[in-house]
């Protein structure tokens, strides 16, 4: 709730600052246009909030994982770190109430600690000493070092003068202090409001790790290997999905027979999720290459299909028309009019594609694997690997996006007439 | 025998519901080599009908098409077509697209290279030969369709509405590179048109047509197409005799457009 506050703080505070300050001066037409609906053109990315927008998520991730990258001034309260006291009261049978002091020694996890040093005090009730890592919780024995122990009925009634009962709490101000059903006080140090890295490490964390995986690699494997297999399979499986989907969506759009004849196939299953065919390829092909491919080609085949069809019954019946009255010949209209014609269709059938096969082969390396970006994660994931995991994800999320950038200057520079006519 | 012969031509279009609609009924006429008609007519009179069965791109239900002396059965080269909009290959320049028929027809750059290249001097692109169709104006992209429709030496051209959506200034020029083209080719042509003043200018001859069934209701041989050749447009409008016709024949159109309302009506 805090992050998400802080985040909408940012969010309107850098807009009122650029509108106000940097974009002062704008004076144009375009300003004039205070209703945008149905009128897209004026509407245009602001580049200076794209580049806040990422600065931002980079900044809350840092300050919350108290990142060496983000100065100190700015990170959230950190875990305490550090010697932690409380006194408690203790009764025993036939005995005067008697206080003592519990000393915690709260230290970074992976940090060696020795335990504090204190007097053992006055009366029958001595002080104690403990450690307790950051974030954890720690049940502390207090009558262990009594001079009467819970067979003469040792009980502590009270902590920081405040009264406890099993089951209750009393907050301090290094943390929370509890008390188990049997009677022990359990400690759980003040967390702040970092996150801990097994839950979200800090940007350096996954940087190193990145750079650790490039150079050692992970499970056998190097970085490059597992995306390279990622991307390879991809690749295959949306080029045979391709060669044998683009000439059956032709044919689709050609002959009533073809088209009667696949129409229930492809209607059928192209609203059948790839992700959903997983087991049952799994069952056929195993859950090598093959398999993965199978399914890709799975994922690719209706969609190129689909677009073919639609790029072949698309085409204007005056440009057919025309060509045939220019002496054309079928094979020639075939190949000089259907077929650039469906092109623009194709590309956006291609795109969509290979943004599903991306998808469809990270769940598919998720479930089962050897190697691959999803079979990364996963295993990471199962050792609470979370540098790993956010890694993986964030690389996953690059290849997707540079994929579709790659698409779309083929796109551009092949059919450069599209959405132009 | 040479020329156009169109004899006892009927059309009848079967509908999905079980219904038929006589969209031609016994249309006969002759065009002789050389001959420009319009044809005029209120919205679903079958002109364009008439226009796709010469083109060979429908089949009619009766009658028979002969050019030259042979029978017309399908499309060809022979007859060319110029429509209204959009029949241009976005994925070809505008060279590419004019010498789309010869090349079809296998020919080498040789051979029609020059023919190409005058043709785009005629219709005043020769500076956007490389240009992508898409990046030219509507009245240019018409002019890369009648140059196309030339390059392949066609005995007759077919003209789809081809003014039909410029605006009126383009329109004017284009309505006399037509004339000249005519001139210069000698070609018949027939064009179908929806502006009675445009059918007045470019008809030598001009076939007035009625709906429902669709068939020949008048014909007119016309001075203006040759006064145009040789004079300026605006002027032909100027005479007398051509705002005579234009107010006949836009009369005759507004009483069979203010019929077929009343016929709705009454069925309604």
């Amino acid at each position: 709730m805090i992050v998400f506050a802080i985040y909408i703080a940012i969010f309107v505070v850098s807009f009122v600052v650029v509108k106000f300050v940097v974009h002062k001066t704008v004076t144009d037409y375009t300003s004039l246009k205070t209703v945008t609906f149905g009128d897209e053109s004026a509407v245009t990315p602001n580049r200076i909030a794209s580049v806040i927008s990422v600065l931002s998520i980079f900044l809350l991730w840092g300050a919350f994982t108290g990142s060496s990258y983000v100065p100190g001034f700015l990170h959230a309260p950190g875990p305490f770190i550090g010697d932690a006291t409380f006194t408690y009261t203790a009764e025993a049978e036939g005995q005067a109430p008697d206080d003592a002091t519990v000393t915690v020694r709260v230290f970074e996890v992976g940090t060696d600690v020795d335990d504090p040093e204190v007097a053992p005090g006055e009366g029958w009730a001595k002080n104690d000493v403990d450690t307790v890592g950051a974030w954890r919780s720690g049940l502390i024995r207090v009558d262990r070092n009594d001079e009467f122990g819970r067979d003469e009925g040792h009980t502590v009634v009270a902590v920081n003068g405040e009264a406890i009962a099993p089951g209750q709490s009393v907050q301090t101000e290094f943390g929370r202090v509890g008390m188990s059903p049997k009677g022990t006080l359990n400690f759980e140090p003040a967390k702040g409001w970092q996150m801990e890295p097994i839950w979200l490490p800090p940007p350096e964390a996954v940087l190193a790790r990145l750079g650790e995986i490039a150079s050692e690699g992970y499970r056998d494997s190097t970085l490059w290997e597992h995306l390279g297999y990622s991307l390879f399979r991809v690749i295959v499986g949306f080029f045979f999905g391709a060669l044998v989907g683009i000439p059956l969506g032709y044919a689709m759009g050609l002959s009533n027979w073809f088209r009667g004849w696949f129409d229930p196939i492809v209607e059928f299953m192209r609203p059948v999720p790839p992700l959903a065919l997983i087991p049952l390829v799994i069952i056929w092909a195993g859950i090598g290459e093959v398999g993965k491919i199978i399914l890709l080609f799975l994922a690719a085949l209706w969609i190129m299909a689909i677009a073919a069809r639609a790029g072949v019954s698309g085409v204007a019946i005056a440009k057919v028309h025309a060509a045939y009255s220019l002496g054309a010949s079928k094979f020639q209209i075939m190949r000089h009019v259907i077929v650039p014609n469906s092109l623009p269709e194709i590309f956006t059938g291609a795109r969509v594609a290979m943004g599903v096969c991306w998808g469809t082969v990270v769940a598919a390396e998720l479930v089962a694997a050897e190697k691959g970006a999803g079979m990364m994660i996963m295993v990471a994931s199962k050792f609470q690997l979370t540098d790993i995991v956010i890694m993986g994800i964030i690389l996953i999320g690059v290849i997707g996006f540079g994929i579709d950038i790659l698409m779309r200057m083929a796109e551009k520079a092949l059919v450069p007439w599209k959405g132009r006519v | 025998m040479s020329g156009l012969s169109i004899d006892n031509l009927s059309m009848r279009f079967d509908l999905p519901n079980g219904t038929s609609v006589q969209a031609l009924k016994d249309v006969s006429l002759k065009l002789a080599e050389g001959e420009l008609m319009s044809v005029l007519g209120p919205s679903g009179c079958g002109k364009t009908t008439l226009l796709n069965i010469v083109a060979g791109f429908l089949a009619p239900t009766e009658g028979q098409i002969t050019l030259n002396g042979h029978l017309v059965k399908g499309p060809d080269a022979e007859r060319g077509m110029v429509f209204q909009q959009g029949a241009l290959f976005e994925w070809m320049d505008v060279r590419d697209n004019v010498s789309f028929g010869p090349r079809m027809a296998g020919k080498r750059e040789r051979d029609w290279g020059q023919h190409v290249d005058h043709l785009l001097d005629v219709v005043g692109l020769r500076d956007f030969k490389e240009k992508a169709v898409y990046e030219l104006s509507g009245g240019m992209q018409q002019r890369v369709a009648l140059a196309r429709c030339l390059a392949n030496d066609p005995d007759v051209i077919l003209m789809d509405e081809p003014l039909g959506a410029l605006d009126a200034l383009t329109r004017e020029k284009m309505q006399g590179l037509v004339l000249k083209l005519w001139k210069e080719t000698g070609k018949t042509i027939i064009l179908i048109t929806h502006s009675v003043e445009e059918a007045l200018l470019l008809g030598e001859r001009l076939l007035v047509m009625a709906p429902r069934p669709g068939r020949i209701h008048r014909e007119y041989r016309l001075p203006f197409a040759d006064m145009g050749v040789n004079a300026d447009l605006r002027e032909v409008k100027k005479h007398p005799d051509f705002g005579e016709k234009r107010e006949e024949i836009l009369g005759m159109i507004w009483d069979m457009e203010e019929e077929i309302m009343g016929r709705a009506e009454e069925s309604a």
